[in-house]
């Protein structure tokens, strides 16, 4: 029943490619890709379509190259080989086109990346100010709209580092927001959490979730994974080992290198 | 057997006040001056050479000196042809009053003074509000101390326009030609310094390689070899009867070499901004210029302000260094006074230098509680 459910789901993707989708549906498509430093090859043949409104959940141990790939997305980290296409738009040395992507993707780091010398509110207001061109007042006004929907809007004036971990991990979600992206990356958004603070932050994820942002996550929030991803991707050395539902994922790993991770994080 | 190990609290603990030896005059002067034997004998010592020092220069600069007089009858002894008894040692004020017109203006023609005094009642009208963080319309100030009142500046000291006499560059001296130099040399060493250090952590390979040159050429030269060679040297190249002023390539030798300075300490911070700020203002879709200008620079700068008010303090006090070029900034204009046969006698070195000192430590000192007044200020708990 369950392995049925897979094949289904793989013959969906197979009939979408078919039907010859508008690009319109497709938020990213990688193809091919790789990716160098020097002479290590850290990022081996990954092909991954996203289609709008999925949320997609990417694990694998250290070193397996899941941030390498995420930051490659918003051209953090460059490719060297294949193809990215991101919201109809592929990633070159055209920096033109590498802005134009980066507005429409958010992202959310392990260290939250929050700017120490500007308070909260400013934190949210200057990318909608200076790259959108936003008037001030209403930039101000999408800010605390997404402070609140991060439940902390009583900390606007305050600095990043008067803040706890997890509200500062909200406010990094809130900054990005209020670039209304299409696309939302977080990269280890709870690694760096005290366990108290997991919870705030993946409630947050959850919400946006729920209201069918296409989100690309790179955690090991196993809970999370099941509650919210449509696919669960692994990675190890550099590539895409195994990627499924959820339910398939955990309950019936097909490849052993994905066995030994689950057992070794699933106590 | 059946004992319970468990333990629950039942009242939260309250906090106590400190106990009494933790606190007041007493407690401070234990912990801070005689904590061991140590720091006891420190103590101690410094006590003594304090007590050694500053009676006798409190006698020399108070209590001995001369602060009134003519000539150097007044600062003379009986023996050397003065007034004063032999054995006699005192400052001689007189000599500072007398001469301290020319220590603030050098041989800038009396009846012109008045347009330097002006210049300088503008630039301290808009250099304090603009110093002072409640004062409102910064932007407007800036503009005006930055652009406008160089410019006037230049008209008023230099003249030769509007009716005013024109007044060449080797009659300034004094104070005048050090604020000058310094001020100049501020203004345009830190943008620069700034450019150079940006272009020299810059991915494009020309851009980085012209930055590297120019910093470590002149950095691997000493000012005093620069000023010389603009003055003696540049000359020679020159074709006969074009030539240019002594005391603008003076402006321009200080403020080359003040960016280079600069642009390694602005460096220095650029250095210390962890690679995450560079990330998060990239996935904002920021430019270049947005992220160095509204993330990295503000943060890097107020890291580097120390070493920033160094080069500063470092270059107002190198502007002496023009003598070799024969300009006069304060320090050579008293210098050149000890010649002064009306005035010498043995206290009138030590009187003048001790006043150039002076002036020099007002305007270090002030640089300097400034620069630690802003770093509290724009402290926003970076550190955690």
């Amino acid at each position: 029943m369950a392995i049925e459910n897979a094949v289904s789901a793989d013959e969906i993707k197979v009939d979408r490619a078919k039907m010859h989708i508008s690009d319109t549906d497709v938020a990213i498509d990688i193809v091919g890709m790789h990716k160098w430093y020097g002479e290590f090859n850290v990022l081996k043949d990954i092909n991954l379509r996203v289609m709008r409104g999925e949320r997609i959940v990417i694990c694998g141990p250290s070193g397996s190259g899941k941030s390498t790939m995420i930051r490659c997305i918003n051209r953090l980290e460059e490719h060297q080989k294949g193809k990215i296409i991101v919201d109809g738009k592929e990633l070159t040395n055209d920096l033109k086109k590498i802005d134009e992507v980066r507005r429409e993707v958010g992202m959310v780091f392990q260290h939250f990346n929050l700017f120490p010398h500007l308070t909260i509110l400013e934190n949210c207001t200057l990318a909608p100010i200076w790259v959108r061109k936003t008037p001030k007042k209403q930039a101000e006004e999408q800010a605390m709209h997404f402070l609140r929907r991060v439940k902390i809007p009583e900390q606007a004036n305050k600095y990043p580092g008067q803040l706890s971990g997890g509200q500062q991990q909200r406010v990094a979600i809130a900054r990005s927001l209020c670039m209304n992206p299409r696309i939302m990356l977080f990269d280890e958004p709870t690694s760096a959490l005290d366990p108290e603070m997991i919870k705030e932050v993946l409630e947050t994820m959850v919400g946006l979730a729920e209201e069918g942002m296409t989100m690309l996550c790179v955690t090991h929030e196993m809970g999370f994974a099941r509650k919210v991803a449509n696919r669960v991707i692994f990675m190890d050395q550099g590539q895409i080992v195994e990627e499924n539902t959820p339910g398939e994922f955990f309950d019936n790993p097909r490849h052993e290198r994905t066995k030994l991770f689950l057992s070794q994080i699933l106590h | 057997m059946s004992q319970d190990i468990g333990y629950v609290r039942t009242e939260m603990a309250l906090p106590q006040p400190a106990p009494l030896r933790e606190r007041g005059p007493l407690a401070w002067m234990r912990k801070n001056l005689f904590a061991n034997p140590f720091d006891s004998a420190l103590t101690i010592v410094g006590l003594v050479i304090v007590a050694m020092i500053l009676p006798p220069l409190f006698n020399w600069a108070i209590v001995n000196a001369q602060w009134t007089g003519t000539d150097r009858t007044f600062c003379a002894t009986v023996a050397q042809g003065g007034i004063q008894p032999d054995g006699w040692s005192g400052a001689c004020w007189a000599f500072v009053k007398a001469k301290f017109g020319q220590f603030m203006f050098g041989r800038y023609p009396l009846d012109e003074r008045w347009r330097v005094i002006l210049v300088a009642i503008m630039f301290v009208a808009l250099l304090v509000p603009l110093l002072i963080p409640r004062v409102p319309r910064k932007g407007l100030n800036a503009v005006l101390f930055f652009l406008v009142l160089p410019v006037v500046s230049y008209f008023l000291l230099i003249g030769g326009v509007f009716g005013l006499p024109h007044v060449e560059t080797p009659l300034w001296g004094g104070l005048l030609v050090t604020l000058t130099l310094s001020f100049v040399g501020i203004v345009v060493s830190l943008p620069v310094g700034i450019l150079l250090a940006l272009g020299r952590r810059s991915k494009m390979p020309v851009v980085k390689m012209l930055c590297v040159i120019f910093i470590e050429t002149v950095r691997g030269v000493p000012l005093i070899t620069v000023l010389f060679m603009a003055s003696v040297m540049l000359p020679l190249f020159l074709p006969a009867g074009v030539s240019f002023d002594k005391f603008l390539r003076a402006l321009i030798g200080v403020s080359l070499f003040a960016s280079a300075y600069m642009a390694e300490v602005v460096r220095g911070g650029l250095q210390a901004i962890p690679k995450g700020q560079y990330e998060g203002a990239d996935s904002l879709g920021l430019s270049y210029w947005q992220k160095m200008g509204l993330i990295v620079l503000p943060q890097a700068l107020k890291l580097v302000i120390p070493g920033i008010v160094n080069t500063f303090i470092g270059m107002f006090k190198d502007t002496s260094l023009v003598y070799i070029i024969s300009m006069f900034d304060l320090l050579g204009v008293v210098r050149q006074n000890f010649s002064d046969a009306a005035w010498a006698s043995p206290q009138t070195p030590a009187s003048g230098l001790v006043f150039a000192a002076l002036v020099f430590w007002i305007f270090c000192f002030g640089m300097s509680r400034y620069s630690i007044f802003m770093e509290r200020r724009l402290d926003t708990g970076h550190k955690r």
